[in-house]
């Protein structure tokens, strides 16, 4: 940012500075940790000066918000045009329970939903499933079929309310549901707003959540590109996700690196399958993490977007602008929630939310106090939403575009990330690209070896966690927890078989059948499970079916 | 579903005097949460036991049979789901019927304070609960878990 003339000058004062200073320092005792690192432990410097940013050309490396390569932002008005969207994680016990706590969140200002499904959904089984045994409702809701669906989003215009939806392994059968509630409301496919997270490459590498084996859940997700592109143009087709990465454990250029190298994977496959990039690419959006490392995460959020920008211009030729732009949503780091002195979490969500903001999301999940615990209660829940809303209405955070742009700090760490993930990157294209990766196990054992490495710091004291090793106290650690019924599950199993019980079996049978047939040729299965959901096929039998043709995948159990 | 056990070493059925104590990790449930679960296995591992990791998404049925087929004198499971009160007492009840009852079970999860006394009497020997430092564990398991005879 500064001409080389002037950078030299600069340098050469610090080296006087840090002369000066490490004279005084001795007589003063040395600093007060051995060595200063991220969360991440990546090292930092005592200071940053023009010095460190003089590679940094403002045209070329930060330029505009709303400016090719976006790193100040996608939009050229940022939260002065529109704030963020607040969207809060929801999800719990019946299709009714969570429906009633979408209402809530709406009624208290959040601007869009999020639905977070019980572990069977996410696996693919039905409640009645022996699979399914004492899991009903516990994580999200229970959905197993387009009955649940309706009751889920009951008086919820879905053309006017964006829903996003985390599913993976069976995000097109979701999906397909989903839009068949659309149908249901007389609300156009062309209009729907939302995203289903459909990242199933991030399952095999830290959140597991899968059915099948990657290279036919990567032909499931083609499909859906190529039907959204064509007939729901608003939808949010991947949402290319860091968030499990780090909460797996991996380090902040991990996640970054990880999860744009899916990024590659999928616009590769997309291109591959015969879409042109420019077509499914704009609709493609990233998920990531807000840890507790406040600048490191800032810097994360804008080299994130220098690198797609540069991805897709320069690597995969896209023209659309819109191609190159990385918007994503954040939600602030589940794992860094301490089950110790819970009410000292509300403080790490609004940090973790403020480098959310200050690095330019464009949706943002608070997490609740309560979450090492359960589920977020309805008090705690509404902390969360109203942390967002102080740092939206009240601290100013949101009046001036990246605010911490043109940071000696900020600039450098950016800098800094960029080249260590790209390095990353790198090795992954040397290996074959993502796929050829996680079969090797690379992506996993990177991660596992970075979350032992922080667990014996913090073992040893070197990275402090107030409450849990150091500042702790006796406490009596019960505060109001949502406890979810057991007559949850019973009631949930008695209505999938009533559903079963009342539909049209001949019409299941012959879907059904089309859907397997369709799965052994190459065609589209994006209609073929809409008419499927529309039938009333549950979740379970379409996910055997595909789970005939298409196989299963299994944990290679590393550790 | 097939399950692949991840070995600390390769481990025999064979029964020496003095040998390792051998202990099954395991994930059951629905939940894909293995980074505690993995970072329990290595350092139980470096603290010299002989540790098996089952993987992710097991049933009960499926953790008890790779206990007894690693003849294993612990079982320590981690569970983040909200379906620990099904599951565990499922599997301790599991071990009793194959005559395995001496089988020291102990976890660690996302585990609500009040449902641990109702987990320990119905036969989980300890819970642990976020935050935990390792060398606790460590301890614990050197404590509890010796060699079944």
């Amino acid at each position: 940012m500064y001409d080389g003339k002037k950078a030299v000058k600069i340098a050469l004062e610090k080296k006087r500075w840090e002369t000066k200073m490490a004279g005084k320092a001795k007589q003063r005792s040395t600093g007060r940790l051995p060595r200063f690192s991220t969360v991440s432990d990546m090292e930092i410097a005592a200071l940053y000066t023009p010095a460190d940013s003089v590679v940094i050309d403002y045209g070329r490396d930060l330029s505009f918000p709303g400016e090719y390569p976006f790193t100040r932002g996608v939009q050229p008005s940022m939260y002065r045009g529109r704030l963020w969207t607040m969207r809060q994680f929801a999800g719990f016990g019946s299709a009714e329970d969570t429906n009633a706590r979408f209402k809530f969140l709406l009624r208290q200002g959040q601007t869009g939903l999020s639905t977070a499904f019980h572990f069977p959904t996410l696996m693919g089984y039905d409640s009645d499933s022996p699979r399914s045994k004492g899991e009903v409702g516990k994580c999200g809701v229970a959905i197993d079929s387009l009955k649940d669906m309706e009751i889920l989003f009951d008086g919820i215009p879905l053309d006017k309310v964006t829903t996003s939806m985390t599913i993976n392994g069976p995000a097109a059968m979701i999906f397909a549901m989903y839009l068949a509630v659309a149908e249901k409301q007389g609300a156009s496919f062309e209009k729907l707003g939302g995203t289903i997270q459909n990242d199933i490459l991030k399952e095999y590498i830290a959140q597991h959540a899968w059915i099948f084996p990657p290279e036919p859940s990567m032909r499931i997700i083609t499909d859906i590109l190529g039907f959204c592109a064509d007939r729901v143009p608003k939808w949010n087709t991947i949402s290319i996700s860091g968030y499990h990465i780090r909460e797996a454990g991996s380090t902040a250029v991990q996640e970054l690196a990880f999860t744009i190298a899916d990024g590659i994977a999928y616009v590769q496959a997309g291109m591959d399958a015969g879409i042109p990039v420019d077509k499914f690419a704009p609709r493609l959006s990233y998920f990531f993490n807000a840890h507790m490392d406040f600048f490191e995460e800032v810097a994360k959020y804008r080299a994130a977007r220098r690198m797609w920008a540069r991805i897709m211009k320069e690597r995969f030729k896209a023209r659309d602008e819109n191609s190159w732009k990385l918007r994503f949503h954040t939600q602030t780091a589940g794992c860094t929630l301490t089950a110790q002195q819970p009410i000292n979490n509300v403080v790490r969500v609004a940090l973790q939310a403020l480098s959310a903001v200050l690095g330019g999301t464009q949706s943002l999940h608070t997490n609740s106090m309560d979450e090492t615990l359960a589920l977020p209660t309805e008090q705690a829940a509404t902390v969360a939403l109203r942390t967002q809303q102080i740092i939206a209405d009240e601290s100013g955070a949101a009046n001036s575009i990246d605010p911490l742009g043109g940071s000696f700090l900020v600039e450098r760490l950016t800098d800094e990330m960029e080249e260590k993930a790209m390095e990353y990157i790198a090795k992954i294209d040397d290996m074959g690209g993502m796929v050829a990766a996680i079969k090797r196990g690379y992506p996993q054992r990177e991660i596992a070896d970075a979350a032992f490495h922080y667990q014996r710091l913090v073992d040893a004291g070197d990275k402090r966690i107030v409450g849990v090793n150091s500042y702790k106290m006796t406490e009596d650690l019960r505060i109001p927890i949502l406890k979810i019924d057991e007559d949850v599950e019973k009631n949930q199993v008695a209505r999938t078989r009533e559903v079963r019980r009342k539909r049209n079996a001949k019409r299941v049978k012959a879907r059904l059948e089309a859907l397997r047939e369709g799965s052994l040729s190459n065609v589209n299965l994006m209609p073929l499970l809409l008419d499927a959901a529309r039938e009333y096929a549950t979740l379970g039998e379409i996910c055997d079916v595909l789970r005939e043709t298409m196989g299963t995948y299994t944990d290679p159990a590393k550790f | 579903m097939a399950s692949a056990l991840a070995r600390s070493r390769e481990t025999t059925k064979e029964r020496k005097p003095g040998r390792k104590v051998r202990i099954l990790i395991g994930k059951p449930g629905l939940d894909g949460h293995d980074r505690g679960a993995k970072i329990i296995a290595r350092a139980l591992r470096d603290a010299g036991f002989e540790i098996i990791y089952t993987g992710l998404h097991q049933t009960p049925e499926m953790i008890v049979s790779a206990a007894a087929q690693e003849d294993v004198d612990g079982i320590g499971l981690s569970i983040l789901s909200g379906a620990h009160n099904y599951l565990l007492p499922r599997i301790v009840e599991m071990l009793r019927e194959k005559k395995m009852g001496n089988v020291v079970v102990f976890g660690g999860g996302i585990i609500p304070d009040e449902d641990i006394p109702k987990l320990k009497r119905k036969g989980v020997d300890r819970m642990f609960t976020p935050g935990t430092p390792l060398q606790e564990i460590v301890e614990y398991v050197r404590e509890r878990v010796k060699p079944r005879k």
